[in-house]
């Protein structure tokens, strides 16, 4: 069963160096308050795998104004400028990854796969120093899985199983990045006894700490 | 003498014209900024599910101001509410829909695209890369790919002979909607030699017009038509 523990208790498990994974598209369905605890905790030389960076100084923007990032894996930094700066001035390392490869390269890693062969990014710079193999006529691009130490991902809703529910486009990322991580964190909006088996999204297996959100008590 | 078409003119003639590719039924995937504006075109009577990469299929309009929901976005950040028989879905539903063939069309804006239908828009080397997020997946999987764009950016030349901005996609573009013309990009076979058909033309603008900002060769269609302003 997953435990329940504090926000606090959760990450004190995360140390310098480690990679993580966070869920989240921009701010909807992002993990916001355990990522205040990693800023609180100052953890230094984070790799992160997000979808984005959001904007700044907010959720995973934090961590990226806090320099806590050394490398980050991520499809889209637009929305962040001061991610961009920190590129260009090297102190961070960004691999840009187009987000369907990014989420079927983690998929990979959660469903036991040696990586995947996709045509996104064929006679792109995206091909270079990739293995492309040819299927029916068609070429693709060899891509590897990516695993992380921790995956902190949002749940509207979960209960003392671990098992995790949704609503509305919050569930974006987070249900393949408890696949692939060794410890999975989630941030619940609601902690139930037992949710409805109909209605689980992300099955308790994946989940290892529960944190509920207690701004959203009351 | 050309005539001067205000921003907003620009948008609504090329808005206009790409809201007449889509059938009845089809599902959609817009790209930000003016695709968006396409929207507003569409006819009516027509169901059309626009679908966006954050994991919503019926993307509706934008939210009540004093009443927001932020569990509700689109891939703009944008607050949304949903049409009827909308769905959610996580990432990977979110692409086996683009990646895999089952959106029928795409509306993306670009910064250059070229006469062999490659599309390049998510980096400047050196100055710009906001990233591709998933354009390069969504490119390569929708069936149909309608570039939507200003025929020239502050003069300087956007439809070339080839790219040389990074690309987002290979040969994947189907056609080219200015406020000046339409070009189809006819893609290369045994037998074609291939290359940009001018289909419809702008009244305002003459084909020395369109030759004078474009930096490719084209073939001016046998029935070439006008397009609606």
């Amino acid at each position: 069963m997953a435990k329940i523990v504090s926000a606090k208790e959760a990450v004190d498990l995360i140390k310098d160096n480690a990679t993580v994974m966070i869920g989240g598209f921009l701010s909807c369905g992002t993990p916001d308050k355990l990522i205040d605890e990693l800023v609180e905790k100052n953890i230094k030389n984070l790799t992160m795998i997000s979808n984005d960076t959001s904007v700044p100084n907010t959720d995973k923007g934090k961590l990226i104004a806090n320099k806590q990032v050394k490398k980050l894996i991520t499809s889209h930094i637009g929305t962040n400028p001061e991610t961009g700066k920190q590129m260009a001035s090297g102190e961070i390392e960004v691999e840009l990854t187009p987000m369907g490869t990014l989420m079927e390269r983690i998929r990979a890693k959660g469903a036991g796969l040696g990586g995947i062969l996709t045509p996104t990014g064929i006679g792109t710079t995206i091909q270079e120093g990739k293995d492309i193999v040819e299927v029916k006529g068609k070429k693709y691009i060899f891509e590897q899985p990516i695993d992380a130490d921790f995956a902190l991902i949002y749940g509207t809703k979960a209960d003392k199983y671990g098992n995790v529910t949704y609503c509305g486009t919050t569930r974006n990322c987070n249900t393949v990045m408890a696949t692939a991580a060794d410890t999975v964190i989630v941030q619940a909006d609601e902690i139930v006894d037992c949710l409805d088996p109909n209605e689980v999204i992300i099955p308790g297996l994946f989940i290892d700490y529960i944190v509920l959100n207690t701004d959203n008590q009351g | 003498m050309m005539e001067l078409l205000t921003k907003e003119k620009i948008r609504e003639i090329i808005a206009k014209r790409a809201a007449k590719e889509f059938k009845d039924g089809d599902v959609v995937t817009l790209g930000i900024g003016l695709p968006t504006e396409v929207t507003k075109y569409v006819p009516k009577s027509y169901n059309i599910m626009f679908q966006s990469e954050n994991g919503v299929l019926g993307v509706g309009k934008n939210q009540d101001k004093d009443n927001i929901d932020p569990r509700v976005i689109n891939a703009g950040g944008g607050y949304v509410k949903t049409v009827k028989g909308a769905c959610f879905y996580d990432s990977q539903m979110a692409f086996i829909l683009m990646r895999g063939g089952h959106i029928d069309a795409t509306v993306l804006g670009a910064l250059q695209v070229d006469e062999e239908g490659n599309l390049a828009n998510w980096s400047i080397p050196g100055k710009f890369t906001p990233g591709m997020g998933g354009a390069m997946d969504l490119v390569v999987g929708a069936k149909k790919v309608i570039v939507v764009m200003e025929h020239t950016s502050k003069g300087e030349i956007k439809i070339v002979k080839k790219c040389n901005l990074p690309l987002t996609a290979s040969k994947e573009v189907n056609l080219i909607i200015t406020e000046k013309c339409v070009f189809r990009v006819i893609p290369e076979t045994s037998e074609t030699k291939g290359g940009l058909l001018l289909e419809e033309i702008n009244p305002m603008f003459s084909i020395d017009d369109i030759k004078r900002t474009t930096g490719a060769d084209f073939i001016v269609a046998e029935n070439l038509l006008k397009m609606e302003i």
